[in-house]
């Protein structure tokens, strides 16, 4: 039985008299990759950044990865790697300096720089580009390399927040499959879609419904549950 | 077609409303800058200081340095003691002139010998030194005349003043005109300027150009609410300068108001020149900073005399369109002139406005193909 | 401190790839400084004047001459009478326009005290009084002229004139030179406000950019962040401020009497404190925008109450106060100070002791509004 790596009890963000998330419960396990899913304005993002430290809870408890998300949330930085919706490398830096600049602040040390950049420009196959100012490289490109470089200091949980926005489907396969491969290395992975048909790759997923889970487990199960035969035809459900 | 503009210039409206602190500092920047101008900066001199090094210790010199602080002009700063003292005192900053008064003060003046009294001026503040130096001369004088009963010369030319325009000599008169010029191109070029660089940095330009209005109208729209916001402003400081500092408007308001219109239009074309070669809002406010605010402040004649500036700069100056603009404005709010005496300033002012909008239309479109 | 590095380096390299950017904060400045100095001046060099001549005697033509020969006016014209010289007046092409009134000649050596009439335009206060007083000098010399080569020599062996000799003397400036007193308060103007309003834009926009984001879910601890803003900017800050002496030295051979150490020293305080207040506005600011005339407001107010025009000392009490918190004002002071005059660190004291507190304030505010977390 593998550990719960996430695990969040009646968190609440409220803005005003507006409530963005409604007392949400749910754990992750240790080395999943756990979907969360909802229409845009569901509350996802901001769930999400409640947990990696960018926003401070109005009430209920959550803990990743063994430290309290309002008591520590710079120590659960050091754990943790966030790609944000919005396209967040600097666009006036190249591929190399980027990663260097990501590595040095996340601590690491010149060897470990190094060797670093090396395997993720193997890896995208970026090699011909590392020296180009991220702004000239294809949105896909961006994509994958921002991913990458949110694991340069190899954290236990990365988060993903709607990763594939805006590429055509061929670009978000490949994207997938660079998840599964960080994955593969132990890594648990938090990703927030809004594309029905990506849940299927997850492990487990939960679907918010204005500020509620309103459901959560393996697609399958949730299949099954709804007696539908996609991803898709769930949320429908839900969302009615 | 027209509704479609008119929903650019609402939303355009409804972003300048929603951000309230920049429209608090929009109107608070004219306020602020009437109200220094108006009250706490002044070149005048009261209670200049004056430093006393005297050797003599005599009556005479007692009386002298009393002469001097009598007209209220004067302070007595610090009795100083020796040399010394003075580069101590200059050096810190706290003297900024000092009278030396020889041993034999008393002695060779009524002894009818020649006195030499001295003045040392802090020279590095060209400015208040010969102020300073000039009051000082006259208090001496005066207590010479005095001292000797020097007999009057009774060939005499006596002189009648009459200051035109500003019998108080009002500094306010100088610097309404001037403020309105520069809050006219703050609102109408640089913040015109950000908002389209804006759009442009955030890739929402693209979506705008793309809609089925031709760019031009695009761009009116998007400026449209700056000018009439920088307008509001202008009849501000108007209403600021004839309230608080009796600044009067003489000649017609009509040819005022519709001078001031004109210059709208010319710092608008201005910016919208600059956002179009601009790439960034970092790189728009560069360039409308250096290369508009600042000679507009210092090469107009808002702040200094262009007349007494080296000639390359009065050159300079007359590129400019506050120049003009203000030329303008001191001429119908101060000297009452009609439409004939400002004619020249106008035509350039006309000129430069539509050389701007030729240039800003031709760099437009290149940019869109 | 080895993440402060990377900040460094990362903030350099955008400053220098930022291509529209580098010659705004390169050479411009020169160039401003170089004009500015220039430009800065109160002094009247020259008044424009209409003459009217009524008398047309020989006395009313060595007046005429007297002022013709002076280099600080220009004659425009000569009118008749005064409606011919009032539209000079109401077009701005003449300042003052002086009337030398029907026998002139006759009353002045009757002792009758003739009128001289100056109808002056006092739009701008201080330029009128200025050139006003230069004709008064003018007319009181030529009153001394007559009188000497007159027939009315035996006045000034009854009474000796001008017993005492008045010598005045200006130290650090004997010439007066108006360029020696603007450059270095321009030059520390320029830097300031390029720095306040380069750093208050800095922040805000990685903000609008989103890639401050990526750097808040770092455990980068805020001081790092914030230091890592401010040394590029105070560096850049330096560098502007060494090529502007030197600017300042080959164009205008302003003097440098004072260690310049001295003066960098207090300017790195200074800057420390201005981009700590930059800082500030770009934290509090939602958009670039709003940072921008945030801070223009403040800077265009530090500007004018700095002494840099006009002097601290002619302004109100209450207004003085008023520069205690402004920076400017005790750079200003500091750089005309140690480097026309020579003063050393004990006559600099209170702006070292003020510059420090404020940027104590400044940038424990910018530490402390800098939220990692909403």
């Amino acid at each position: 039985m593998p550990e719960n790596i996430i695990q969040v009890e009646g968190l609440t963000k409220c803005f005003g008299d507006f409530t963005a998330v409604d007392a949400i419960t749910f754990t992750v396990k240790k080395g999943e990759i756990f979907g969360f899913l909802g229409a845009n304005g569901a509350g996802k993002t901001t769930a999400m950044k409640m947990l990696i430290g960018l926003s401070k809870p109005t009430k209920g408890m959550g803990s990743v990865a063994g430290f309290d998300i309002a008591k520590n949330p710079e120590k659960i930085k050091k754990r943790i790697g966030y790609m944000s919706q919005k396209f967040s490398l600097y666009n006036d830096l190249t591929v190399k300096e980027n990663i260097r600049f990501y590595g040095g602040i996340y601590g690491l040390d010149k060897k470990r720089i190094r060797s670093k950049t090396q395997s993720i420009l193997k890896e995208l196959n970026l090699n011909d580009v590392a020296g180009t100012l991220v702004a000239a490289l294809p949105l896909g490109w961006k994509q994958r390399l921002s991913f990458a470089v949110s694991m340069v200091h190899d954290p236990e949980i990365v988060f993903l927040d709607e990763p594939t926005g805006g590429v055509d489907p061929h670009v978000r396969r490949q994207f997938w499959e660079t998840i599964y491969e960080a994955a593969a290395l132990g890594r648990t992975i938090f990703v927030t879609t809004h594309y029905m048909d990506e849940a299927e790759y997850c492990d487990r997923v939960s679907i918010m419904v204005s500020g509620k889970i309103e459901a959560l487990d393996t697609p399958e199960n949730l299949k099954h549950q709804f007696k539908a035969k996609t991803m898709d035809e769930v949320f429908l459900k839900l969302a009615r | 077609m027209f509704k479609i503009f008119k929903a650019f210039v609402k939303k355009e409206v409804y972003h300048i409303l929603r951000d309230r602190r920049t429209l608090l500092i929009l109107f608070g920047m004219p306020i602020a800058q009437i109200l220094i101008f108006g009250y706490a900066v002044t070149n005048e001199f009261k209670d200049a200081k004056i430093d006393v090094l005297d050797y003599a210790k005599d009556q005479s010199s007692l009386q002298l340095v009393q002469h001097i602080q009598s007209s209220g002009n004067f302070l007595l700063n610090r009795i100083l003691h020796s040399e010394k003292e003075i580069e101590a005192g200059f050096k810190a900053g706290t003297s900024k002139l000092v009278l030396v008064i020889p041993e034999s003060f008393g002695a060779d003046l009524y002894g009818n010998r020649p006195v030499s009294l001295q003045l040392i001026a802090d020279g590095s503040d060209p400015n208040n030194a010969n102020t300073l130096v000039q009051y000082a001369l006259a208090m001496i004088l005066d207590f010479q005349k005095e001292r000797l009963k020097l007999a009057e010369n009774p060939f005499q030319v006596r002189v009648e003043t009459r200051m035109l325009y500003n019998p108080q000599l009002i500094s306010a008169y100088n610097f309404v005109p001037g403020t309105i010029a520069l809050i006219l191109l703050i609102i109408s070029a640089m913040l015109t300027s950000l908002t389209i660089a804006r759009e442009k940095e955030q890739g929402t330009m693209e979506i705008l150009l793309v809609s089925p209005l031709p760019p031009l109208l695009i761009i009116l729209g998007k400026v449209a609410p700056y000018a009439i916001l920088s307008f509001i402003n202008a009849v501000l400081v108007l209403v600021l300068g004839y309230f608080v500092f009796g600044v009067p408007i003489i000649g017609s308001l009509t040819l005022l108001l519709i001078i001031c219109m004109l210059y709208v239009i010319t710092a608008l074309s201005l910016g919208t020149l600059i956002s179009t070669i601009s790439k960034t809002q970092q790189d728009a406010m560069m360039r409308s900073l250096m290369g508009l605010m600042i000679p507009s402040m210092i090469l107009s004649g808002f702040i200094f005399p262009l007349a007494s500036m080296p000639v390359v700069l009065q050159y300079l100056g007359h590129i400019i369109p506050a120049t003009y603009f203000i030329a303008i404005l001191k001429g119908i709010m101060l000297r009452g002139v009609g439409f004939n005496f400002i004619l020249f300033e106008v035509s350039v002012l006309l000129g430069m406005t539509l050389f701007f909008l030729f240039m800003t239309y031709k760099k437009f479109k290149i940019r869109l193909e | 401190m080895n993440v402060l590095r990377y900040l460094i380096q990362k903030e350099f390299i955008q400053i220098i790839r930022n291509k529209a950017l580098l010659p705004m904060m390169t050479i411009l400045p020169i160039v401003q400084l170089l004009l500015l100095s220039n430009a800065a001046s109160n002094d009247v060099k020259n008044v424009n004047l209409v003459l009217i001549d009524k008398d047309r005697s020989q006395t009313s033509r060595l007046l005429r001459n007297k002022i013709e020969a002076a280099n600080e006016f220009s004659i425009v014209s000569y009118a008749t009478n005064n409606s011919e010289a009032m539209p000079y007046l109401q077009a701005n092409e003449a300042d003052i326009v002086l009337e030398i009134p029907n026998d002139f000649e006759r009353e002045y050596f009757r002792g009758e005290a003739p009128d001289l009439q100056l109808l002056v335009n006092a739009i701008n206060g201080q330029q009128a009084t200025v050139g006003f007083g230069y004709l008064n000098r003018i007319i009181a010399g030529f009153n001394g002229d007559i009188l000497e080569n007159g027939s009315m020599a035996q006045m000034s062996q009854t009474a000796p004139r001008a017993m005492i000799q008045i010598a005045s003397r200006n130290w650090y400036n004997p010439e007066l030179k108006y360029t020696h007193f603007m450059a270095p308060g321009i030059l520390a103007e320029i830097t300031a406000l390029l720095t306040i309003v380069l750093t208050a834009m800095n922040v805000v926009r990685e903000r609008e950019l989103g890639t401050i984001e990526q750097i808040n879910v770092t455990p980068i601890k805020k001081w790092q962040f914030i230091l890592g803003k401010l040394i590029p900017f105070l560096i850049l800050g330096l560098v502007i401020l060494t090529v502007g002496i030197i600017a300042s030295k080959l164009f205008f051979d302003i003097p440098i009497r004072g260690s310049v150490t001295l003066v960098f020293g207090y300017a790195i305080v200074n800057l420390v404190a201005v981009l700590g207040f930059g800082l500030l506005i770009s934290n509090f600011a939602e958009t670039q925008q709003q940072a921008i005339f945030v801070a223009f407001f403040f800077v265009l107010i530090f500007i004018l109450m700095c002494g840099l025009f006009t002097p601290i000392e002619s302004m109100p009490k209450w207004a003085q106060y008023f520069t205690i918190p402004n920076p400017l004002a005790h750079f200003i002071s500091v750089s005309r100070k140690v480097l026309m005059k020579g003063s050393g660190l004990a006559d600099i004291k209170m702006e070292f002791i003020y510059t420090i507190i404020l940027a104590l304030v400044f940038n424990s505010l910018a530490i402390w509004s800098y939220k990692k977390q909403q």
